[in-house]
């Protein structure tokens, strides 16, 4: 293990720490906003709806992730849509990530009492308010916890989007490979910044569920 | 006008993943499925592979999940917390990296592993990592007597672990281990990154070829949904006969 190297070039590991950041915050707030809507079609009354949904959720959820950044990045020009990388990487990778919170989101809904929509219905609220003031704050509790999971898995996944080019950390640390031929120190360094960033988030999240939940 | 491809890495043999990418700027516009029926022999090889690389790395993942999850609740202190260490290291890095560090990390070391072998160790200690956690829940939630019959009855630790408490844990843990086995074979594209042919890799020699992305990669995606769902009634026929065995 050489040190020395690891001291040289982790202020440039520290930059493009900061892109994988980016592309995370990003791509979640993208996928926190598919994942809502996802999970209101799958739960709407509408049929069509509820198909789109289900087949957003289905194709998202059988394919590979890197498969969906290809389609996005290099066959979206044949269909014309030119993307640079890292708008084609948020974009792929909020989508990606949208299926799973959409599945989350629907769970923890599905999972309030279902004796409060009926409660509520009889206390002469509509059905729009009733979700509003009463299912989704009571909602909101119960995902934080698996949408934690979902997001722990995405930072994970922003190493994707070097197969694609976009220079992050998984992708820096594989050109300081192609100029040094020490790959074990480069994944070392990535590696510790990848558990860093996840650790973070982890403590966030848990702060958000503690925060949230009524003792 | 033809795109203009650049693949930095595919004279020099183990190259980086620079080799996969190119300049879009010249693919043509408009979609022609037409291509896709002349790769069909070339997609059915690698759907193959993707079934080898999923099916080896799923039972790598399934024992070394168990045996993970044995050392961390039953093996001495100093033996469990470096296996707790690799645990974390593994959760909390991405499966890329680690494939990238499996395959082109170890050479550093002197051990030069096959693209497919690297790929399959890779992919199974990730998910063993992951079915480790699920099985020590299914352990913990067996219940006591269940260990306390065993040994009353002459049966030593490791017997008892091995033939009464693995086996039940095992089976109440089989649908959370069903859905690791998905998101494994989702992640088996990963393995294309470091030179395995698998679909991923095969529709991308098709793209070198054709230079149509959009259409060798939606052909793969397809690949990818059908053999997903084969895996899912497969599991779902384990499950049924695991819940008709209880």
């Amino acid at each position: 293990m050489d040190f020395d190297l690891i001291l040289r070039v982790y202020p440039f590991f520290l930059k493009a720490a900061l892109v994988t950041i980016e592309l995370a915050v990003l791509s979640i707030s993208l996928g926190l906003a598919c994942g809502a809507l996802g999970a209101y079609a799958r739960l709407s009354r509408t049929a069509v709806l509820r198909f789109i949904g289900a087949t957003y959720v289905s194709v998202i959820r059988g394919t590979p992730a890197l498969i969906q950044l290809f389609i996005l990045y290099f066959g979206g020009p044949q269909v014309g849509i030119q993307l640079d990388a890292f708008s084609a990487g948020v974009i792929g990778l909020g989508i990606n990530i949208g299926a799973y919170m959409t599945e989350t989101m629907r769970g923890a809904i599905i999972s309030v009492d279902k004796g409060q929509m009926e409660a509520s219905r009889t206390l002469g609220m509509s059905r729009w308010q009733t979700m509003r003031k009463v299912i989704l704050p009571q909602a909101a509790r119960l995902m934080i916890r698996p949408l934690g999971v979902n997001i722990n898995a995405q930072i994970k996944g922003t190493a994707l989007v070097a197969a694609i080019s976009v220079v992050e950390l998984t992708y820096t640390a594989q050109r300081y490979i192609g100029s040094t031929y020490k790959p074990f120190e480069m994944f070392f360094l990535a590696g510790i910044i990848y558990m860093v960033i996840i650790y973070g988030a982890g403590v966030g999240v848990s702060w958000l569920d503690r925060r949230a939940r009524i003792n | 006008m033809a795109p203009e491809w650049v693949f930095p890495g595919s004279t020099g043999g183990r190259g980086s993943i620079e080799r996969f990418q190119y300049k879009h700027g010249g693919a043509e516009m408009g979609l022609d499925f037409s291509v896709v029926p002349e790769y069909f022999d070339q997609l059915l090889l690698g759907s193959f592979w993707t079934i080898a690389v999923m099916l080896v790395s799923a039972v790598i993942s399934f024992f070394g999940g168990i045996i993970l999850a044995v050392i961390a609740l039953y093996a001495p202190a100093i033996i469990r917390y470096p296996f707790r260490a690799f645990s974390f290291v593994f959760m909390g890095t991405p499966l890329l990296l680690q494939l990238f560090l499996i395959y082109f990390g170890l050479i550093q070391i002197g051990i030069d592993l096959p693209a497919f072998v690297a790929g399959v160790i890779g992919l199974g200690l990730h998910f063993a990592v992951y079915n480790s956690d699920i099985i020590q829940a299914g352990i913990l939630a067996v219940d006591k007597g269940q260990y306390e019959g065993a040994r009353t009855l002459g049966l030593s630790k490791g017997q008892t672990i091995r033939k009464i408490i693995v086996p039940q844990a095992v089976r109440t843990v089989t649908p959370p281990i069903g859905n690791n086995m998905v998101a494994l074979l989702k992640d088996s594209a990963l393995v294309s990154v470091i030179g395995v042919t698998e679909l991923t890799l095969s529709s991308q020699l098709a793209i070198s070829n054709t230079f149509r992305p959009f259409e060798f990669y939606v052909a793969a995606a397809a690949c990818y949904y059908v053999i997903n769902l084969g895996l899912e009634f497969g599991l779902r026929r384990i499950e049924l006969r695991i819940q008709a065995a209880r």
